[in-house]
């Protein structure tokens, strides 16, 4: 496997400076002294922050991790104004705008299925797990764009290891929360909710995959997945299932949203692969957001060197 | 007079709005995190809306009685067009930076786009023989050659449910209006044929009249002259 270096960039330099000087903001209001006014600030300034008051809370105890890439990062307003996340509406800018609805206290996380230690988390106590890392990964979405994001997370290996699955447990199905009222975007069946998606086991074993509570060293807003989401870099963003309620550990592989709404178009494995068309679209090119013009997309979206190895003998074109 | 005048004055500029929008929201930053998704998302949308506007006029003026209507006709197809070159553009250059190479396996390859390019070919020559002059030099087949808009704004709509994911919302809409403004005019056809057969056996026909349709007429006559520049215009 190819290590990486750790990214020398530090989130600072490469935060817009109005975001930055925004969180000096919050931070101050936490302190003490002016909080209701840098409060009332944030609210009306950032919609993401809207509905969770603690949406821009540090993480703290935060790791590097050498899985990180170090290519630019997007900004934090790129990555919270333009977002797929159904729930929350189909617009790229809805999720943004509905963050408000998805409460994300209480929320517990449901680990079940085949293992012998199944067990209802607190999200406070799920987050405590392991620790967390900052993981800087390129996000594909099957749409034909991207982004290079900084996660915070762990290793879903470390849930696995703790959950302990049985022999028979050969994949791992994740559920979303389903609450018409949380999420708004569920009142229109869209998809057939809730929102489902699987790993293989060795792929969710895997050192990249991870369960990401943070974005930016804060925790994650609510239109990116909180308080918890899959991150699985080398696939179409859409397999990275946010807002995740159920971790289920079963036999058969699992039947995920996209797959039950157009099988032809959405397969199970989802590999990010220029090679292998969407039938509506190519997916040989992307844009990065933030670009003009469109980069090659990469084999498994440049993590060809870590994952390769988990599809040999596999043909991709059928299993797509 | 003067007042149809100002009307056109003001749809010309009513119709400029999205694109001065657009201007405006690129020179300022403000055209969202993927600007090129966004101005061919807009670009598109005018395009459709506009089509289905042009395809309006007429029921409006048979329905309504609006006929000046009629002379905003053709500045709102040719908007319709202006735009479409807009969305064309944005993807062959900025999309696809003119790789023909690309551009054309796209077109072959992926319905949605196949049918977004046959639309916007078939809207070229309706544009180009929007003239005064084109209208007086085709006489009839004017007219026939027109009802292409028809096929483009299916083409239009195809295309942009053939594109949208899962959420068909938007495209369900500018469907139905579409399938409304076709409906019309087969219902119109067929009852001016019903009429027309009447008329041959001497049937009084005039009770028809003031039903929301235009009395049948038999063929040959028309309310609009079909290569007038004057009622076209």
């Amino acid at each position: 496997m190819l290590i990486k270096k750790p990214s020398d960039i530090k989130s600072s330099e490469i935060t817009p400076k109005e975001i930055y000087l925004h969180r000096r903001k919050f931070l101050l209001g936490v302190t003490g002294w002016t909080a209701t006014v840098a409060l009332g600030l944030m609210a009306s300034r950032s919609v993401s922050a809207a509905g969770n008051g603690d949406s821009r809370a540090k993480l703290e105890g935060m790791r590097k991790s050498p899985l990180s890439t170090d290519e630019p990062l997007n900004s934090y307003k790129q990555i919270t104004t333009y977002n797929n996340f159904y729930e929350l509406g189909t617009e790229k800018d809805s999720p943004a705008r509905n963050a408000k609805y998805l409460v994300t206290r209480p929320w517990t996380v449901a680990v079940e299925g085949e293992v012998k230690r199944p067990k209802v988390y607190d999200i406070d106590a799920f987050m405590k797990l392991s620790p967390p890392e900052e993981r800087i990964y390129r996000l594909r979405c099957v749409e034909a764009w991207s982004m290079v994001i900084p996660w915070v997370g762990f290793p879903l290996s470390a849930l696995i290891k703790q959950a302990e699955p049985t022999s028979n447990a050969k994949y791992v199905e994740f559920t979303t929360l389903y609450d018409p009222k949380r999420m708004p975007g569920q009142r229109r069946a869209v998809l057939d909710w809730p929102y489902v998606e699987g790993l293989r086991m060795d792929e969710a074993m895997h050192p990249l995959t991870i369960l990401a509570v943070g974005l930016y060293g804060e925790i994650l807003p609510a239109q990116n997945g909180a308080p918890l989401r899959l991150v699985v870099p080398w696939k179409y963003g859409f397999k990275s299932i946010k807002s995740i309620v159920r971790i289920r550990f079963v036999a058969k592989q699992p039947l995920t949203a996209w797959v039950k709404s157009a099988s032809h178009e959405y397969g199970f494995y989802s590999n990010v692969n220029p090679e292998v068309d969407h039938p509506r679209w190519s997916q040989a090119r992307e844009r990065r957001i933030g670009e003009l013009f469109k980069r090659k997309t990469l084999m498994f979206n440049g993590y060809a060197d870590q994952v390769a190895n988990l599809y040999q003998g596999m043909d991709l074109k059928i299993n797509f | 007079m003067k007042y149809r005048i100002g009307i056109k004055a003001a749809v010309f500029l009513a119709c400029l709005i999205p694109f001065g929008q657009l201007v405006f929201d690129a020179v300022t930053d403000n055209l969202g995190v993927n600007p090129v998704e966004t101005v061919t998302r807009a670009t598109g949308s005018w395009t459709l809306l506009l089509l289905l506007v042009t395809l309006g006029v007429t029921p409006l003026r048979k329905i309504a009685g609006w006929h000046w209507l009629i002379k905003l006709r053709r500045m709102l197809g040719l908007f319709a067009f202006f735009y479409a070159c807009l969305h064309f553009t944005t993807y062959i250059w900025i999309d696809q930076f003119f790789d023909l190479q690309e551009i054309s396996k796209d077109i072959i390859k992926r319905p949605f786009i196949t049918a977004g390019f046959m639309s916007f070919v078939l809207l070229i020559p309706l544009a180009l023989t929007s003239t005064n002059a084109m209208i007086r030099r085709l006489g009839k087949r004017w007219q026939k050659l027109h009802r292409l808009v028809y096929l483009t704004a299916v083409g239009g709509v195809v295309h942009f449910l053939w594109l949208v994911k899962a959420d068909i919302r938007r495209p369900s809409l500018y469907g139905a209006a579409l399938a409304a403004l076709l409906a019309y005019r087969l219902f119109a056809y067929l009852q001016a044929r019903v009429g027309a057969r009447e008329a041959r056996r001497g049937v009084l026909v005039s009770s028809r009249q003031g039903q929301g349709f235009q009395r049948p007429r038999p063929p040959g006559e028309r309310t609009i002259p079909v290569a007038s520049p004057e009622t076209l215009g």
